[in-house]
């Protein structure tokens, strides 16, 4: 069980400023029901640049609800510049503090809020713009490198309890650490968005390796009278069922192993691990 | 937040359960005067041998076995890993494992790691199961190969109390000369077993989920099959097992199968009974509220629901203001960031199983549990739903 503070469980179990303004000037919508939270954040800003009123809806856990009820409060008759300053240190210390692998909620309160007043300036997000690391969570260096610098993150378990990132398959393990220790020695990392690459989703990484079969791997196979379909994808085990003359073939597993499990790791992942459904 | 033991409404009992009185009366004398060692060569510690035999036989007439083939262990976990490295030990030229993709990491990670610390030598299939969370014999069937050294499957899954068909597939795979592996923490003292009429080889039990103490487990190792301990040490378990007994949870967990084989009825009518009112009353008083896993072919104990578009960890939290105890299948609850890999394996979607909460009972549950929690729960729901920011576009 979560240890949280006195403060966290009043703004859960009672959370202040909870729904959705009407006319909002400003909408930030972060996370998605796939990551298991999500916080819809809209504000009301006068004609002094002054948050005059915030409300939220979250969907996720206590201390992303405490969290975002924290932040409505904290924004409201903050001015736009202030808020503009507002980090999610500000918003967990506000919090009495959340337990270590809870951060990520406080970062989505902030991140929510930088949306809601992009939304407001008609600005553009930076963060977005980055490559995405962590495929399973969708974060981007730039997100990781911002986390790491404000917080003064000092391992790769601490920028996963700050941005998720590293928290599902793990693939991505070795780039947090490369990022961490780039950004510690406060060198430019050498950052790979210049080539602009797309984030790619859970969902994503299965329409890749549905293509590369369909594509390449079934032609070949049905050269040889075999055939191939995906059944499944969880984290990096692909199942996939032989069938045609591949089905009962004393070498499939060769062909498993050797054709279909490489042509994968070449063209989607190089950690997919390729397993018969029979 | 709510912290005292008064009046706890405990319906998570197949994450762990209360000691019965009478296992702890049992207990007593061994943490206290009989405090001998089994082995020495002197009465005092052989009559704690004596009641150490006397449990034994307990544990084996619940599950239809006899005395010699129950090995105690630490845990459920401990048992787990000891049957299935028994058998690759057993079958060295052998490199392949059977089990499923809904098995609980004592298995799961297992098998997981084999893969990986091997260099792949190892390589495991994942039967896969349906939306109802249940298996297919003939893909069973297919998965088997002359590399298969051992199957493990579940007797139940622990998330959806979903019972597997493990007698018929223990007989297909002792066909085939593959051993087969039972992981039955969550169906022993909760269904009859009986081991007798089975080709099961190895089976688990866990002390703490049938109302004994946490820290002794039962390896049950048929007659006649081949075995490689996984704790070298003493002549403890006659070797296949070292390490001094933990006498007093022994002697406890006896009691406990005692109690469980008189408690078997009432389990399979009574709680039933609870469980189905309870599960019922949530499913037709809060909207968009689905149950996970197959409707008759379950645990008599456990209840699976998911109210969709909330998140777990906030629906337990609401309840424990209530001081009832329950668990989720929500990343936030699992620590892993992602939502238990048995819903998603029955492709439960992710607006579902963020929400999933499992309700386990036991035979200390009463009516007046289960209306109270039904007078709570649409309450707690609909709060969190009116701040979801997906309630309103959904429902």
């Amino acid at each position: 069980m979560w240890e949280y503070t006195d403060i966290v469980q009043e703004h859960f179990i009672n959370p202040k400023n909870v729904g959705e303004i009407d006319g909002a000037d400003g909408v930030g919508n972060v996370g998605s029901i796939a990551c298991g939270d999500a916080l819809r954040l809209t504000i009301k800003v006068d004609e002094n640049q002054v948050i005059t009123d915030a409300k939220f809806k979250t969907f996720g856990c206590a201390s992303a609800i405490a969290s975002s009820s924290m932040l409505t409060e904290m924004l409201k008759g903050m001015k736009l510049e202030e808020a503009k300053k507002l980090t999610n240190d500000d918003i967990a210390k506000a919090l009495g503090g959340l337990p270590k692998e809870k951060m990520h909620c406080s970062v989505m309160g902030r991140e929510a809020l930088e949306a809601a007043i992009a939304d407001y300036t008609g600005a553009i997000l930076p963060m977005a713009q980055g490559e995405v690391v962590c495929e399973c969570f969708g974060v981007t260096d730039l997100e990781i490198i911002r986390a790491v610098k404000e917080n003064s993150l000092k391992s790769v378990e601490e920028i996963t309890n700050f941005t998720k990132a590293g928290g599902g398959c793990g693939k991505c393990e070795g780039r947090l650490r490369e990022l961490l220790a780039e950004t510690v020695e406060g060198i430019q990392p050498q950052l790979v968005g210049a080539k602009k690459i797309k984030r790619m989703t859970s969902l994503e990484k299965i329409k890749k390796i549905e293509e590369v079969i369909e594509r390449e791997i079934k032609p070949t196979l049905k050269k040889d009278g075999g055939d191939i379909q995906l059944i499944d994808v969880d984290g990096d085990f692909v199942t996939v069922s032989l069938r045609g003359s591949c089905a009962g073939c004393h070498s499939s597993r060769t062909t498993l192993k050797e054709y279909v499990e490489k042509k994968l790791r070449e063209q989607v992942l190089e950690s997919l691990i390729v397993e018969e459904d029979k | 937040m709510a912290g005292s033991t008064e009046k706890v409404i405990y319906m998570d009992n197949n994450a762990t359960t209360r000691i019965a009185p009478e296992v702890l009366d049992a207990m007593m004398p061994y943490l206290t005067e009989y405090y001998g060692n089994p082995s020495s060569m002197h009465t005092f510690g052989g009559q704690v041998g004596q009641a150490i035999h006397q449990a034994r036989q307990a544990i084996a007439d619940l599950i239809g076995a006899v005395p010699d083939e129950i090995v105690f262990t630490s845990c459920g976990t401990e048992s787990d890993s000891t049957a299935i490295l028994s058998a690759l030990q057993t079958f060295p030229e052998k490199n392949h494992v059977v089990t499923t993709r809904v098995e609980h990491p004592a298995v799961k990670n297992l098998c997981d790691n084999l893969e990986i610390f091997t260099g792949r030598k190892y390589h495991t299939t994942r039967l896969q199961v349906d939306a109802d969370g249940t298996l297919d014999l003939q893909n069973f069937k297919d998965s088997l190969t002359d590399d298969t050294a051992i199957v493990s499957v579940m007797w139940a899954n622990n998330e959806t109390g979903v019972i597997f068909p493990v007698e018929a597939m223990a007989k297909i795979a002792k066909e085939r000369g593959i051993l087969f592996h039972t992981d039955a923490v969550q169906a022993v003292g909760k269904i009859p077993i009986n081991l007798k009429e089975t080709a099961i080889d190895f089976l688990s039990i866990s002390g703490h989920k049938l109302h004994a103490p946490k820290g002794v487990g039962v390896l049950y190792v048929s007659k006649g099959t081949p075995f490689v301990p996984f704790l070298k040490g003493g002549h403890q378990e006659h070797g296949r097992r070292g390490g001094t007994e933990n006498v007093a949870s022994i002697i406890g967990l006896g009691k406990a199968c005692e109690l469980a084989a008189a408690h078997m009825a009432e389990e399979n009518t009574r709680v039933r009974t609870l469980r189905d009112k309870l599960e019922k009353g949530l499913l037709t008083t809060i909207p968009k509220a689905l149950l996970n896993g197959h409707p008759e072919q379950r645990l008599p104990n456990t209840a699976n629901v998911s109210f969709e578009y909330v998140e777990g960890e906030a629906i337990l939290l609401h309840m424990n203001q209530f001081n009832i105890c329950a668990s989720s299948g929500s990343a936030c609850t699992s620590g892993s960031l992602e939502p238990s890999h048995v819903l998603r394996a029955m492709g439960v979607p992710f607006t579902a199983a963020h929400g999933s909460i499992r309700f386990s009972l036991s035979v200390y549950n009463t009516e007046e549990e289960v209306d109270f929690v039904l007078e709570k729960m649409p309450a707690i729901i609909a709060k969190l739903r009116a701040m979801s920011p997906f309630w309103e576009e959904n429902k």
